[in-house]
């Protein structure tokens, strides 16, 4: 359980996050949705007890991240953004060296289990020095899980892996995150959607959105656009199109062009399409507009224009 | 304590891997052989002379002296190179406090250090197999009393001004900057004070060692000065690492 009130960190003159505001429930993928330089990166390192905060509090497992600083770095398991690891050492030994310093008792046995769960038991007698980059983001994955934490903070955890070790990696976060706290970030929007059962949008260091992945999608475009490219009389067409149950806001946008929304939810697609072919139309084109996640997190990021120094 | 050995361990080992640490190992016992080489030969060539036979202090005198080098050489890499590697974000998000992880790398480069002087053993005990009645051994004891408080104190020191740095090379000149300025520049003004040379003289580092340690006269106030000396090194690497996150 991770509880942030009114967070907020300066940088000399510079404000990275302004006054936040949110919780991290157990049990739950919390996903940290923004841009580069919106302070993602800022908040981790303030929950994690990297920094303190110029204003605010966060508690994480009801332990204040300054005054109980160590309390809360004990329950943490943190992968920062740029993998801390010593090359010259083994995975073993980079391991061993992170468990004594959380005194795990039977460490061998833990880094044994760990190395099985990022799929890197082969490799723990290599030098991290030799690792790929996406076998050395497992390492600083195991290394954050090693003393299984109430609290999993990842900064990123994606990023670098090829496709076949996103998806492994997702399953692991996944099956993590039935249990504990798993707080991420990611500018990935897909990766969120599919990931996350809460995304925050967050932008120039502060929340600007924050839902489920469902929920915002319908929330903040409320419905589907769909452009149709079809080849006859269009303008029958569009009025016949807007008498359907659901449908609204049908403009004709060119010679063979028009647009419609639904209501999420309510796929009106099919009937469409069956309804242009029974017009004895040719239909060339449907597809969905806009409206995605990705649009909405465009529109709510982009809504101030970007200051030069980001 | 636990953390702090975990710590120190991990440093101790890294010295056996470290290049730049065989060569300050290399350089530190090649150059007390060939001093200590060069006094036996003085030694044979002089033995109808009146010069007495050298004792401990051909060992213990250069000693000294090339921990300038070598301190500074093991140090500049301990907390620099943690910043500069991103693992400063691992050690200060673990649950290690900022004195055990200072500590632990003094601890870890003293431990090496102490293993290099161990080696340098042999040489006085060659000495006192060719010479009669054998070397001193309180006046040898003395010696190496001095040049481990001075080693302690020395690493410390560097391990303060790493702290302070993201920049190995800058962390090594610093290091070198303080000590030339502890070894012979603080002393200096006790030569030509009329008033008030005791205090001068009493913050000389080189002095304590020359004229009391490696003489065979443990003082207690050389003691006190050097565990000063190291324990203010260490506290400026905690403050240092402190207000890090403070920045």
């Amino acid at each position: 359980m991770i509880e942030v009130s009114n967070l907020t960190k300066d940088y000399g003159a510079r404000r990275a996050i302004d006054g936040l505001n949110f919780e991290a429930r157990q049990g739950e993928i919390t996903g940290f949705l923004g841009p580069n330089g919106a302070g993602k990166t800022t908040t981790m390192r303030i929950l994690t007890g990297y920094m303190p905060p110029s204003d605010g509090a966060a508690t994480i497992a009801g332990y204040d991240v300054v005054r109980d600083s160590l309390e809360v770095r004990r329950r943490v398991g943190y992968l920062p953004e740029t993998v801390p690891l010593y090359t010259e050492m083994t995975v073993f030994d980079y391991l061993k060296f992170m468990a004594d310093l959380r005194r795990l008792p039977e460490a061998e046995d833990i880094i044994e289990e760990t190395l099985e769960m990022v799929g890197l038991l082969d490799r723990a007698g290599g030098y991290i020095g030799n690792l790929s980059k996406g076998m050395r983001q497992r390492v600083g994955l195991a290394q954050a899980l090693l003393h299984r934490p109430e609290v999993l903070i990842l900064d990123e955890p994606t990023i670098g892996l090829d496709p076949a070790q996103i998806i492994e990696v997702r399953n692991l976060i996944r099956e993590i995150g039935k249990e504990r706290t798993v707080l991420l970030s990611t500018h990935i929007l897909s990766e969120a959607q599919q990931l996350c059962d809460r995304i925050l949008i967050i932008n120039k260091g502060k929340i600007v959105a924050e839902d489920t992945p469902q929920n915002l999608q319908s929330n903040l475009s409320g419905a589907q656009r769909v452009q149709l490219t079809v080849r006859g009389d269009t303008a029958k067409l569009a009025e016949k199109i807007g008498k359907v149950d659901g449908v609204e806001n049908v403009i004709l946008s060119g010679e063979e062009q028009l647009e419609f929304q639904y209501a999420a939810g309510k796929d009106v697609r099919p009937a469409i399409a069956r309804m242009v072919v029974e017009a004895n139309l040719d239909l060339l084109e449907m597809r969905a507009i806009g409206l995605s996640l990705e649009e909405i997190f465009l529109t709510l990021t982009k809504e101030a224009p970007a200051e030069s120094e980001e | 304590m636990r953390n702090i050995w975990t710590i120190a361990k991990r440093e101790y080992n890294l010295y056996f891997i470290s290049p730049v640490a065989y060569v300050v190992a290399f350089l530190f016992l090649t150059i007390i052989a060939l001093i200590f080489a060069i006094n036996i030969m003085a030694m044979t060539v002089n033995q109808f002379g009146f010069a007495p036979p050298p004792d401990s202090r051909v060992v213990t005198g250069p000693m000294a002296f090339l921990l300038l080098l070598a301190a500074p050489a093991l140090t500049m890499r301990l907390l620099a190179d943690e910043v500069r590697m991103g693992t400063m974000e691992l050690l200060l998000t673990a649950p290690v406090r900022e004195y055990e992880l200072v500590v632990g790398k003094w601890l870890g480069a003293f431990l090496f250090m102490l293993t290099l002087m161990a080696v340098s053993l042999v040489f006085p005990f060659i000495l006192n197999q060719i010479t009669d009645p054998g070397i001193d051994q309180m006046l040898m004891m003395s010696g190496y009393l001095g040049v481990i408080l001075l080693t302690a104190a020395f690493l410390a020191i560097g391990v303060g001004i790493s702290a302070l740095f993201s920049n190995q090379v800058a962390a090594f000149f610093t290091t070198m900057v303080i000590f030339v300025i502890l070894w012979w520049l603080v002393g200096a003004p006790a030569n030509v004070l009329p008033g008030g040379s005791d205090v001068f003289r009493y913050l000389d580092m080189s002095g304590h060692f020359y004229q009391s340690f490696n003489e065979g006269r443990i003082t207690l106030s050389g003691i006190a000065y050097y565990l000063s000396l190291t324990a203010l090194g260490l506290l400026i690497g905690t403050t240092a690492i402190e207000t890090r996150r403070w920045r």
